[in-house]
């Protein structure tokens, strides 16, 4: 007979079996008993103590994005659960696997507002992939079992386990549990071959087709898939912001990035190709713009793992079901090698005409204050375009995607869909777990920074090596760049009086150095990065800088705004 | 083949595990589009472990996609489907409480009732109770009669229950072939 151990032994004992190293979280009174049961697994488990449970749960996303595998955040009930809230939602929204396990009050107790009792599953059931409670001891080990099974598999996402007390305390006789079948949740399906086969036909009939890459590449870990397809087919591509790195910036094929805040040429290109290939995306309003008039002239190829992105928001003349890793595979074999020069080419006049008109400027300024474009492109070249770019939201987020550059695959951590202010730091510290042997840089603004500032309490304990370049311009910048544009300048509410963020790095025991001169810019940037550990990087950037080009709000695709 | 933009009325049949918090997660789809319920029946299916939600809404051809694949795309649901009236077999069923003392002393109100097919199923001093299956059109017409009498003490209709016009259950090929799939990796 196995031994009885108690429940949330058990639980410890099933992370352990689904391979997990790292857990992020803060403790409580109805998770106590699972920390007890954590003190003696801190060999095996490494629990890093967040500043707040919204910190864990961005801190595991971090970590899963850059690593692959599922984040794990640990927190307690009430309002340990509901601080998670947005987390599980950026995680759902930008399909990120991590696991959050959240205390809750005993069974008996349930449905009698106990202290610290608030309804998990019916609050997160919306917004994750999976939300379930643990009630009773026996049920530890298959759910553990199921909740990782279904954060990494299909489209991955967050699941939640609320584990009642009693659940935590009752013993059991624990077996480990595996589970890779679930009847009502298939998420292997596989594309019919007629579609492999009519998707190759279109590909191969057309003269002007184009690509369009998102983070279901990396997630399918489809990048040799994917460089095979487009190389083989000489198709152009470009990428969404969570598909940064599926494709290395400097790939001939890569033309730049989609949507209101990418590059021109893929932007007007998208409504002049003949065939839209869309893999591992999901026409997210702020790539699409004005429906009405997007790549109305061409048909579409839409790839993806999840049924129900096909048709969304934009129709689409062919479904591809499936993994890309595979459908992409399938197609490759049967396309023909093809060369599209002319249409290549006639990208440049657009990349040529956005360098002058913004690029150049934003990276090579000659005068005036410290740009954020110029910031962010040195910071990459000094890492030699190999590191981790993890942004928080806003202005810092869109000049870092364009202007940080990429080598290597799981490059970027972003809060793409939900557009999570506050997210950036805990991210980053989660990614130094990720990718231990990799340079991680957070480009953060001074609104961001503060609303989850608390987490330099985790980096000054870990010692996590967190970079971070705070392009501070005393502004709410993006908004303050919208009501400039949209809204007459009535700057409400975005002008900020900043505190001394050098003197609180200094709190916390965390090397920094502001820059304010162009002239000093390459040396802070070598300092840092020579720098063991974490580093400010105080950076007092232009106040009223703005993100360009911009296709407004509602505009089409193609019309995009080279100035103000 | 073309979609159909106008609003109509769609029915959902929506199977699912019969775990607690489905209904909760199925019915969140609908509010977050803003789609109102206008029937709803929720039983154990004719597959053991099966419940089944019949759910009527009005809305456009792509909005009932879309709440269908995302209905799918909740772990516990099996299979989800729309229909238009025409493609299925449709049945409500209604009762109508009735002032016994009007039922009795006009012969017009009875003539009514056996007129829509309605059954009496009790009948006491104070009330009588008719039941009426049929058509929704049919059942408020009903009401609309007897309400002329001003006879009618309560009224409740079942909501919408039907049935597919194809041979078998699409459900039942869901299961076999997952069946299958589970046996391939059992073999595996």
């Amino acid at each position: 007979m196995a031994e009885k151990i108690t429940g949330a032994e058990a639980l410890m004992r099933a992370l352990e079996h689904e391979g997990v190293d790292v857990l992020f979280g803060y403790p409580g009174g109805s998770i106590m008993p699972t920390y007890d049961a954590l003190y003696d697994h801190k060999d095996t488990l490494n629990h890093i103590l967040v500043r707040h449970e919204q910190g864990a749960v961005h801190a595991a996303q971090g970590y899963a994005r850059v690593s692959g595998k599922v984040g794990c955040a640990i927190v307690t009930s009430g309002p340990g659960a509901t601080n998670t809230v947005t987390g599980i939602a950026d995680a759902m929204i930008d399909s990120t696997p991590m696991v959050v396990i959240c205390g809750q009050v005993g069974v008996a107790m349930l449905g009698t507002d106990a202290f610290q009792e608030v309804d998990v599953v019916g609050v997160t059931s919306p917004i994750c992939k999976w939300s379930y409670q643990i009630r009773r001891p026996e049920d530890v080990a298959w759910a553990v079992a199921r909740a990782f099974y279904i954060a990494k598999s299909g489209r991955p996402g967050p699941v939640v386990l609320d584990f009642a007390k009693n659940a935590q305390t009752g013993t059991v006789e624990y077996e480990p549990a595996t589970v890779d079948f679930i009847r009502s949740y298939d998420p292997d399906r596989q594309a019919d071959l007629s579609d492999i086969m009519c998707a190759a036909k279109m590909i191969n009939d057309s003269v002007k087709p184009f690509a369009l890459v998102g983070q279901g590449v990396e997630l399918g870990d489809a990048c040799p898939e994917l460089q095979a397809f487009l190389e083989k087919a000489d198709i152009p591509c470009g990428t969404t912001f969570l598909g940064l790195s599926a494709i290395p910036s400097d790939h001939r094929l890569n033309m730049g990035i989609l949507g209101m805040h990418g590059n021109l040429g893929p932007n007007v290109m998208t409504n002049q190709c003949d065939l839209l290939i869309a893999i591992g995306m999901r026409f997210d309003d702020r790539v699409t713009g004005n429906l009405a008039t997007y790549a109305k002239q061409a048909k579409i190829i839409h790839f993806d793992i999840d049924p129900a992105e096909f048709n969304k928001n934009v129709q689409v003349d062919l479904k591809v079901l499936g993994n890309c890793k595979q459908t992409l595979a399938a197609v490759t074999q049967n396309i023909d090698s093809a060369t599209h020069s002319a249409w290549i080419d006639s990208f440049k006049p657009y990349a040529e005409k956005e360098y002058n008109k913004v690029i150049d400027k934003a990276i090579h300024p000659t005068e005036g204050p410290l740009l954020m474009g110029e910031v962010i492109r040195k910071v990459s070249e000094a890492t030699g375009n190999a590191g981790i770019l993890v942004t928080d939201v806003g202005q810092n987020q869109l000049m870092a995607c364009r202007y940080f550059k990429f080598t290597e695959k799981r490059s970027v951590v972003t809060s793409g869909g939900l557009g999570t202010m506050g997210f950036g730091l805990p991210a980053a510290i989660g990614a130094t777990f990720g990718a231990p042997d990799r340079t991680v840089c957070l480009f953060v603004g001074d609104g961001g920074l503060q609303m989850t500032i608390q987490e330099l309490g985790t980096i000054m304990e870990q010692g996590a090596p967190v970079k971070i370049i705070l392009l501070n311009n005393n502004y709410l910048g993006n908004v303050r760049q919208w009501q400039e544009m949209f809204f007459s300048r009535r700057y409400s509410f975005t002008p900020m009086n900043n505190p001394n963020y050098d003197l609180i790095a200094q709190g916390y025991n965390i090397p920094t150095r502001i820059v304010i001169e162009r002239t000093e810019l390459d040396a802070a940037i070598q300092e840092m990065l020579s720098t063991p550990g974490p580093f400010l990087l105080h950076c007092a950037i232009k106040e009223e800088d703005n993100v360009l080009p911009m296709t407004p709000p509602g505009a089409n695709v193609d019309e995009m705004l080279l100035e103000v | 083949m073309e979609q159909d933009n106008s609003i109509k009325l769609y029915t959902f049949l929506i199977y699912s595990e019969h775990v607690p918090g489905m209904l909760s997660q199925i019915s969140s789809l609908f509010t977050r589009r803003q789609v109102n319920i206008e029937t709803l029946n929720v039983c154990a299916s004719s597959t053991p472990g099966v419940h089944k939600y019949t759910i009527t809404a009005y809305c456009d051809e792509h909005v009932a996609q879309m709440l269908t694949v995302q209905s799918e795309r909740r772990i516990e649901v099996l299979q989800a489907n729309y229909y238009s009236d025409d493609e299925i077999f449709i049945n409500e069923t209604a009762l109508y409480k009735v002032c016994s003392s009007v039922l009795v002393n006009n012969s017009d109100v009875s003539r009514m009732v056996r007129l829509y097919d309605g059954r009496i199923i009790e009948v006491n001093t104070t009330y009588a109770v008719i039941e009426k299956t049929g058509l929704t059109k049919d059942i408020l017409s009903l009401y609309e009669e007897l309400n002329k009498f001003d006879c009618v003490l309560q009224f409740v209709r079942s909501g919408r229950i039907c049935i597919t016009k194809s041979r078998t259950e699409h459900l039942d090929e869901y299961l076999a072939a997952r069946e299958a799939a589970r046996a391939l990796k059992t073999i595996k």
